[in-house]
């Protein structure tokens, strides 16, 4: 079982305090009428799935019960960070070659 | 006689305590501290089940969980005498007998020495490798009749119990700063160096007494004491300390993410007369800062023909049967081997009085000093020697030996022995470190897989990384214990623990040992549990197995209950040489939780029975108790399905709920709607992003249904939506769909419309509901109404007051119906809601009504056609596909799955589309679920147009009445279908969807 930190209530927790929501900064378009059927399906099917770093989304629903987001690495399950929702995505890169150091 | 192999004096057992047991129902003798293996063999008893597959006979193998042979059935005098079963599948080397403790051999009918099903034997040409695949697989229609019933019967692990386990099971969870796992030299030297160190630690060790192998190591000395002195004061240390947890007895079974470990701890197995207050066993949850795995080095087979005949045991648990039990398991014992260890075992059971008739040593030249000491205890040895089978099907009687030459082997003849110990050489450990994730590293010159760098805050220690020699080993530990400790925020310096004696020594062999003997007549077992040979090994290759996960599936090596522990590197070795390739490249099996089998109870612990999930029910709920009503589970709560009067079974009771609401009145409970306040400046903006419907224009006072899609355009919620003030709204969703929804609001309210100034909290557990429906549902409520009026003008349909009942009590009165009827649901708070429902109930029952259930509640709205998300739509159905266009406001720019609507599969010709369905017989009932087609009898293969989503008999009807998925539903209409079942198709007629005043004149009533 995963260990999580929420970056609201600034306490770690175990995993079955949260809920996962899936992959973080995909913004839904301001005017979704405007996209044509291939631009809405990419923003509702289409995830990176990366081997490596990810930015997710999780809520802390057994908790504060707020959204937040982590940057987690999906072969290792280590979480590199969390930061709030509305705060900018780290850069991934430069987390991943800090971490290969 | 009794107990003829046990030596006069010597081992760990306590000789002033005779223990009583029976095996097979013959009764034993042994002493306190033995295990059940130790027993047994004590009483000359090796036979102790049959295999697998073969059912062939099998003997004790080993000393310790990895026993692949010694599998019982143990009833425990505690279980038995709570009337429960024997527990099967345990591993006789770790059961601790006890007076009174009665085991059972597995596999074999009728007895152990005669079995049936040794047949198998026989036929083995029809159990090759992949012989599940290969045998059955045509026709299809024996499975049912003659595979499946074969597989089971022949599949013999134990028997599970068929009563409930009357065993109780705890749960505990525990924080530690080091937790290690093995007792042995290197986990007591950790464990003692993090203490020190002033760290928390769990000591954990799957065996009764701490110490591993320094329980039967003769002559080694640590600190100037023997072994088994050391690990008493080692102990005596730890347990002083209060900071240091010792777990006898318990498995660390799995290493899960972040240092979140899996511990089972066997309480009370071992005691005839336990405190019945304790648990069987407990099941530790250990989250640790950082992990030691000292979880040594397991003896591998070696494999030659034969290697399976009880008798035939490894070297090292003939020392320990010696050493720390006084079993010498044999008058005569030869001893084959690759390695050094081997004659240390050797040397050890002569020194204990027994007999050893040779070692045959695979290599040319092992060590002088071996061949030496052999001499000097009269034991003949044999070089370049290797055993090439065995004499004797229930026992070893002779022994075969050949020489290896350049010539290939040659028979060197035969020697009496009614044991064999076998060795070659040590596979270090490394479940543990592979569930981690940790990688592993092939050591080509140790002919082993090492743990290569951790993935998480583990480190592993001792022989299970490979390190040999006991002041090595201790030295290995201490400094993991240190490090581990250092790592956990504490400080210390690594002891240094002086130690002589207790090496294994060099020499290893991986694979199968040549022999002279006809191959196709000879079987040498890889994997004993689980009937692999070599042979299988190499046919699986030659099939075109080359991955060994591939390899492993084809042949079962490695599936048994050891996970390969005994079996995977020869079998690994084999592999390779058949393919041509390295180990490396070859591959080894991922090792998983649970490292030995964990009993059902013990992971289940408490949550049985009446604990097995929460209940949740309503404030009426006891009064729907007392009144009969039969209850259905939806989701966790108890909901009353219907209430039988009489001796009125369901279709009565529901047939007369259903008629008596459509004439006079019925009262239902609703409490269990979910229930979601929405407040807030942007309340009505929310809802419109969120609902399919429009909401600006509600007015106060009003409601309306909602319907909520997901952003893919799917129904996925629906409910009546009442607007109590501008900026205030109490929404209700289905019974299961609460959480779901909330969490949906509130995904969009926080991450996608923080901008909206609102406020979502849930109010299910704030407001009882009470419907009441039927065309005196008017005059059942207005009595006890204080402040609302109920005319038809002043509090139409759709409408809500807040107000009070009964002289006082808060209420928010719905207008609405789900039924078709003209209604109201009276939210009250749930600590008055008894007293309302009884006073409602007064009236009902006084205007002739009656109290309706869920069943009744569904056939109702079935007749109205109303759906049921999750009933009509399955997570693929649009609102257009039930008929639902209207509560889509079109004039809104955006809401939450109105742009994927227009998606081209959305819009697409011929959806499944709602619609009724009337069988034509007027009689015929359709199962839900059932599919529906053009044809009466489709040929094979023919899609389905669609399917029965809801079938009841309606008594508004007054005949069966079904709504139904189908594919360009809504231009069928009029049009003849059917339902193809076992018994022939059924003839459907295809109607709209509503069965009862499709005009909905009743509703204003
Ligand atoms: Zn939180």
């Amino acid at each position: 079982m995963l260990l999580i930190s929420c970056p609201w209530c600034g306490v770690e927790r175990p995993e079955i305090e949260f809920r996962y929501g899936g992959e973080a900064h995909i913004d839904r378009p301001a005017q979704p009428a405007d996209l044509d059927d291939h631009q809405w399906a990419e923003f509702l099917y289409m995830r990176s799935n990366p081997k490596g770093l990810l930015a997710e989304r999780w809520r802390h629903v057994h908790g504060c019960g707020r959204f937040f987001n982590a940057v987690r690495h999906t072969v290792s399950d280590r979480f590199v960070c969390v930061y709030k929702t509305g705060e900018k995505c780290p850069d991934l890169e430069a987390l991943a070659r800090e971490g290969a150091q | 006689m009794t107990q003829q192999n046990r030596t006069p004096e010597g081992g760990r057992i306590d000789r002033g305590t005779p223990v009583t047991f029976t095996f097979d129902g013959k009764r034993y003798q042994g002493f306190a501290g033995d295990t059940l293996a130790s027993a047994l063999l004590a009483n000359d008893v090796h036979l102790v089940g049959r295999s697998f597959k073969y059912h062939r006979p099998r003997g004790i193998v080993t000393a310790g969980s990895e026993e692949p042979n010694a599998l019982v059935g143990v009833a425990r005098s505690r279980a038995k005498h709570a009337g429960g079963e024997a527990t099967p599948n345990l591993r006789a080397t770790q059961v601790e007998i006890h007076e009174g403790l009665a085991a059972e051999s597995q596999n074999r009918w009728p007895s152990l020495a005669f079995d049936i099903g040794a047949v198998n034997d026989k036929l083995s040409p029809l159990f090759v490798a992949g012989f599940y695949y290969k045998t059955f697989m045509w026709p299809k229609s024996f499975w049912n009749r003659v595979y499946e019933p074969f597989i089971r019967a022949a599949a013999g692990l134990g028997k599970a119990p068929t009563k409930p386990d009357t065993d109780t099971y705890a749960n505990t969870y525990a924080h530690c700063d080091v937790l290690v796992a093995g007792g042995g030299p290197a986990g007591l030297a950790a464990a003692l160096a993090a203490a020190r160190s002033g760290a928390r630690v769990i000591l954990a060790d799957e065996q009764a007494e701490f110490g591993g192998s320094l329980l039967h190591e003769r002559g080694a000395e640590i600190e100037g004491k023997p072994a088994a002195d050391w690990v008493t004061d080692a102990l005596g240390e730890l347990g002083n300390n209060p900071r240091v947890t010792l777990l006898p007895r318990t498995t660390v079974f799995g290493y899960f993410n972040q240092n979140f470990l899996a511990l089972a701890e066997r309480v009370t197995d071992h005691l005839a007369e336990p405190d019945p207050a304790l648990p069987r066993e407990r099941m530790w949850q250990v989250r640790a800062k950082e992990v030691v795995l000292a979880t040594g080095a397991i003896e591998r087979p070696l494999v030659f023909p034969e290697n399976d005949r009880p008798g035939v045991m490894m070297a090292e648990a003939g020392r320990i049967y010696a050493n720390r039990y006084g079993v010498v398991p044999g008058k005569a014992i030869a001893v084959a081997t690759a390695c050094d260890s081997a004659w240390r075992a050797a040397f050890d059971i002569a020194e204990a009085g027994g007999t050893i008739a040779v070692i045959a040593d695979l290599r040319a030249e092992p060590p002088a000093a071996l061949v030496e000491r052999a001499g000097s205890l009269g034991i003949p040895v044999e070089t370049s020697c290797a055993v090439t089978g065995v004499i004797g099907k229930t026992r070893v009687k002779r022994v075969l030996l050949g020489r290896i030459s350049d010539a290939g082997v040659l028979s060197a003849g035969e020697v009496e022995a009614d044991c064999l110990l076998m060795s070659g050489g040590w596979t270090p450990n490394v479940s543990l470190h592979s569930q981690a994730r940790g990688k592993l590293d092939w050591q080509a010159d140790a002919g082993a897989f090492l743990p290569g760098d951790p993935v998480q805050a583990q480190r592993s220690a001792g022989s299970c990384r490979g390190i040999d020699g006991l002041a090595e080993v201790l030295a290995d530990g201490a400094r993991a214990g240190v490090a581990a400790a250092t790592a956990a925020g504490h400080a210390g310096e690594a002891p240094s623990f002086a130690a002589t004696g207790g090496d294994a020594g060099g020499g290893w062999w991986l694979g199968a040992v040549p022999h002279d003997r006809d191959a196709a007549r000879v079987r040498a077992f890889v994997d004993f549990q689980n009937d692999v040979t070599a042979k299988d090994v190499k046919l699986a290759v030659r099939e075109g197995m080359h991955s060994i996960e591939h390899i492993k599936r084809y042949t079962t090596t490695g599936m048994a209950t050891d996970q390969g522990r005994l079996s995977n590197m020869n079998a690994l070795s084999i592999a390779s040489g058949a393919l041509g390739n390295e180990i490396p490249q070859v591959g080894l099996t991922t090792f998983r939780q649970p490292y030995t089998p964990v009993t059902f109870g013990t992971l289940a612990t408490t949550s049985r029975g009446d604990l097995f999930d929460p209940v949740r029910k309503t404030p009426i709920h006891d009064w729907a108790a007392e009144q009969g009503a039969a209850f259905e589970d939806v989701g966790l709560w108890k909901r009353a399905w219907y209430f039988p009067k009489g001796d009125e079974d369901m279709h009565d009771a529901v047939a007369r709920e259903c008629r008596t609401v459509r004439e006079s009145v019925g009262i239902f409970d609703a409490t269990t709607l979910g229930k979601i306040e929405i407040v807030g400046p942007d309340a009505a903006e929310f809802l419109n992003r969120i609902y399919t419907n429009p909401w600006t224009k509600l007015g106060v006072g009003k409601l309306r249904y909602g319907l909520m899609l997901n952003e893919a355009g799917f129904i996925m919620d629906d409910g009546v939506v009442g607007r109590l003030a501008d900026d205030r709204f109490h929404v209700t969703t289905t019974t299961g769909g609460a959480p779901r929804v909330l969490a949906h609001m509130e995904d969009y309210l926080q991450t996608e419309w923080s901008d909206l100034n609102v406020w979502l909290t849930s109010t299910t557990e704030q407001w009882a509901v009470i419907a009441v429906q039927g065309p005196k549902a008017r005059e059942a409520i207005a009595p006890l109404v204080d402040d609302i009026d109920l005319s038809g003008d002043a509090f139409p349909h759709m409408s809500l007051r807040e107000g009070h009942v009964m002289g006082g009590v808060p209420c928010r009165l719905f207008r609405m119906s789900f039924t078709g009827e003209a209604g109201y649901e009276i939210n009250v708070p749930p600590s008055r809601a008894r007293a309302v429902w009884e006073a409602v109930w007064a009236n009902v029952e006084k205007l002739g009504g009656c109290a309706y259930g869920t069943e009744a509640m569904h056939v109702l709205r079935a007749e109205k056609g109303y759906i049921i998300v999750g009933q009509e739509t399955d997570g693929t159905v649009t609102p257009d596909d039930v008929g639902m266009s209207w509560a889509i406001g079109k004039k809104k720019p955006d809401f939450v799955g109105k742009r994927s609507l227009a998606r081209p599969d959305l819009v697409a010709e011929g959806r499944k589309q709602m619609v009724g369905l009337l069988t034509k017989d007027g009689k015929t009932l359709l199962e839900e679920g059932a599919q529906v087609t053009v044809e009466r009898s489709p040929a094979r293969g023919t899609s389905a147009l669609g399917h029965v989503t809801s079938s009841y008999q309606s008594p508004a009807a007054g005949r069966p009445i079904a709504l139904a998925m189908i594919a360009g539903g809504r231009d069928r209409i009029g049009e003849t279908l059917h339902v193809p079942m076992p018994n022939g198709g059924i003839a459907v007629e295809v109607v709209q969807p509503v069965f009862v005043d499709p005009e909905g004149s009743r509703l204003n009533a």
